[in-house]
């Protein structure tokens, strides 16, 4: 028995390191271009990072850590002691804080708009579907713009609030972290809904209907039952919200006027006005390393989760 | 106790959509059913058995009517302030959760506390015979021991009914058989009133306290096995319910016991009430195995000649073409003291056994 199969064996192996070699040669368009798009950049930037600012913008081909250690320290130019960049910490602490406060929005909006589509008659659900995805036929700018006219102080809310005599005076919204807020969550919220609804599209709602019978409440059925099986749409939303929210500049400069920065816009103008690209490639290194980390950190959520029922 | 009503239907009506697209899913139906009964709905898919389970298990609400639990009415409470508890046709497991958890949902969402879940829990892994199992997830387990799990979750907060919607129609042959024991078992050890819905008579006819037999919205004749099987009061359900012949025959005599039928041969018989049936002709149906097959052609109530001989070794059936014209389908034991050398082409004569012709409402 063993001596018929053993040379089967052997074949089947060659066999299958033969498919293996043709897998990864298959696989070398795909991974050249996955290189060239994706690490390359970002080891010019690495490269850049360590690299002393030119005069007029560019770099000088002279290594200096000048780029990194500006990141969080500010070096005084007449007496050299180094403090805190508090500036630079408030712009983290901001774009953090903005970004994570638009995802939350964004869920609280989109999970009953996810919902409502998943629960409509198969075929009308495209057309809901259709809707959402109406605004990305707009250039980003305008709709930026077009909310900037509704939020100005005499902008179409605020006329309506004074009309009504609710307010005397216009309400301060348009170049305020709300605003930024209320810019990005409407710019990225079908970015939310739409994972959201391809998980809620699988539920089985006999889930639901068994919760009901099992002397669970709405709410209780929503925690219990909804939400741990669409968790993995909830995730995906929320990284799709949360990473361009984080690097996000043209919202925060229409809407924040220029004084509200966010990180986008810190790093744009490295590169820009401030021609220190080493700083902006080294504050762009650690806006990435804020994203994986965030990332990393709901991997290890769901792999939590995952454990809990093994 | 056993006799006193639990759960009682009193002429509910349900309907789907509105206007010129309404669907009269349930057609006043009322029904009562008894306190730990196993009592089954059978019908036909899209008879509105489903429906019904669904109303009593607060899924759907009535359109007309209400529903009552032990006197009180259910019809519009929420499923989960219902003592009834469903097993689904397709378990509705969470995926989420592990065996015991499943098991345990329903107890934690009435805020038990953890030793008494665990108790229970515990009971009806044992009851179920699933204790090995009880920290895997739903999905490694197989259909039949999702099909425990979803049962042991259903009993396990001690509803006062269990709804089960053809629970086992997704096991194959050897599990369903081994499950309706199982079913029968639980039900009796545990007290609770089962109401079971299936389309599968054989399944019906071996489990159930009573059944009633539903078409089209409505309840067609509610009884027990026995009283289904040999007495179908319409042809529906004397059709739906095994194999029956069905033939006319002119109504001589009727009291409230029995009546008297002129047969097309022009012999006399007799069969049992005639219930609301006022006409002359009526429709009567013949079980295949109440025939008696015999060589006395000329005295016989019915005479025809054999078309067609199916031989199945515990029994042969004839098909015979009666002298009416009439196919009439006979099942004769082949054991040893009766007769099965029927031939095709033979002619014969068929007896009925005394009260097996049953009289037809329609």
């Amino acid at each position: 028995m063993s001596q018929n199969t053993s040379p089967l064996s052997i074949q089947e192996q060659l066999a299958r390191q033969q498919e293996t070699k043709t897998n990864w040669l298959l696989c070398t368009p795909a991974l050249i271009v996955l290189f060239l798009a994706a690490s390359g950049p970002l080891l010019v930037m690495l490269f850049y990072s360590f690299l002393t600012p030119g005069d007029y913008g560019g770099v000088e081909y002279q290594l200096s850590f000048d780029g990194w250690m500006n990141v969080f320290l500010f070096r005084d130019i007449f007496d050299d002691v180094l403090s805190i960049a508090d500036a630079h910490v408030a712009i983290f602490w901001r774009s953090i804080r903005l970004s994570l406060m638009t995802t939350i929005t964004c869920l609280i909006l989109g999970f009953p708009t996810a919902y409502f589509i998943a629960t409509r008659p198969r075929q009308s659900r495209n057309f809901w579907l259709f809707l959402i995805t109406i605004p990305f036929w707009t250039n980003l700018l305008i709709r930026t713009f077009a909310i900037m006219e509704v939020i100005r102080n005499k902008g179409i809310v605020n006329n309506l609030l004074i009309d009504l005599d609710l307010i005397q005076q216009p309400i301060q919204m348009l170049y305020t972290d709300f605003a930024i807020m209320l810019g990005m969550t409407y710019v990225y919220l079908p970015l939310m809904i739409l994972p959201l609804y391809a998980s809620m599209e699988k539920l089985d709602f006999g889930l639901i209907e068994a919760g009901y019978d099992l002397y669970a409440t709405r709410i209780r059925v929503l925690r219990k039952v909804i939400i741990p099986l669409i968790k993995p749409g909830i995730i995906a939303g929320s990284i799709l919200v949360f990473i361009p929210s984080l690097g996000a500049f043209v919202t925060p400069r229409v809407l924040g006027g220029g004084k509200n920065l966010m990180l986008g816009n810190l790093i744009e103008l490295q590169f820009g006005q401030g021609r220190n690209w080493p700083l902006g490639a080294a504050l762009s290194i650690t806006l990435l390393f804020i994203v994986m980390a965030a990332l990393l950190l709901y991997v290890k959520n769901v792999q939590k989760s995952g454990v809990q029922h093994d | 106790m056993s006799n006193s009503v639990s759960i009682k239907v009193h002429q509910v009506s349900k309907k789907f959509g509105h206007d010129r697209d309404e669907v009269i899913a349930l057609d006043e139906v009322s029904v009562e059913i008894r306190e730990n009964e196993f009592f089954t709905l059978l019908g036909p898919s899209g008879c509105g058995k489903t429906t019904l389970l669904r109303l009593i298990a607060g899924f759907e609400h009535p359109s007309e009517g209400d529903i009552f639990l032990n006197d009180e009415s259910i019809a519009h409470l929420p499923p989960y302030l219902r003592p009834v508890n469903t097993v689904f046709q397709n378990y509705a497991l969470f995926p989420h959760m592990t065996v015991s958890e499943n098991i345990g949902f329903g107890l934690s969402m009435q805020d038990k506390p953890p030793t008494e879940i665990d108790a229970t829990v515990s009971e009806m892994l044992r009851l179920v015979q699933m204790e090995a199992l009880r920290d895997r997830r739903t999905d490694q387990i197989s259909g039949g021991q999702q099909q425990r799990v979803a049962l042991a979750r259903a009993l396990a907060p001690h509803p006062r009914v269990l709804l089960l919607d053809e629970p086992l129609s997704a096991l194959d042959y050897k599990l369903r058989k081994g499950m309706q024991i199982e079913l029968k078992r639980l039900q009796m050890e545990t007290g609770i009133t089962f109401i079971f819905v299936t389309h599968d008579q054989e399944e019906a006819l071996t489990m159930s306290d009573r059944i009633a037999v539903m078409n089209k919205g409505r309840i067609l004749q509610v009884g027990s096995p026995n009283d289904i099987y040999d007495h179908p009061s319409e042809r529906f359900v004397a059709d739906f319910i095994g194999d029956t012949n069905f033939l006319s025959a002119e109504l001589v005599e009727s009291t409230s016991e029995s009546s008297l039928l002129k047969l097309a041969s022009g012999k006399t018989a007799s069969a049992g009430p005639s219930g609301s049936t006022l006409r002359s002709m009526v429709n009567i149906a013949i079980r295949p195995e109440q025939a008696i097959l015999t060589s006395d052609e000329a005295s016989a109530e019915f005479s025809g000649t054999v078309t067609n001989v199916l031989y199945s070794g515990t029994d042969s059936v004839f098909h015979i073409e009666l002298k009416s014209g009439e196919e009439f389908i006979a099942k004769v034991q082949n054991s040893g003291d009766t007769r099965r050398d029927w031939k095709t082409g033979q002619a014969l004569g068929i007896n009925i056994q005394p009260g097996a012709i049953q009289i037809l409402r329609d």
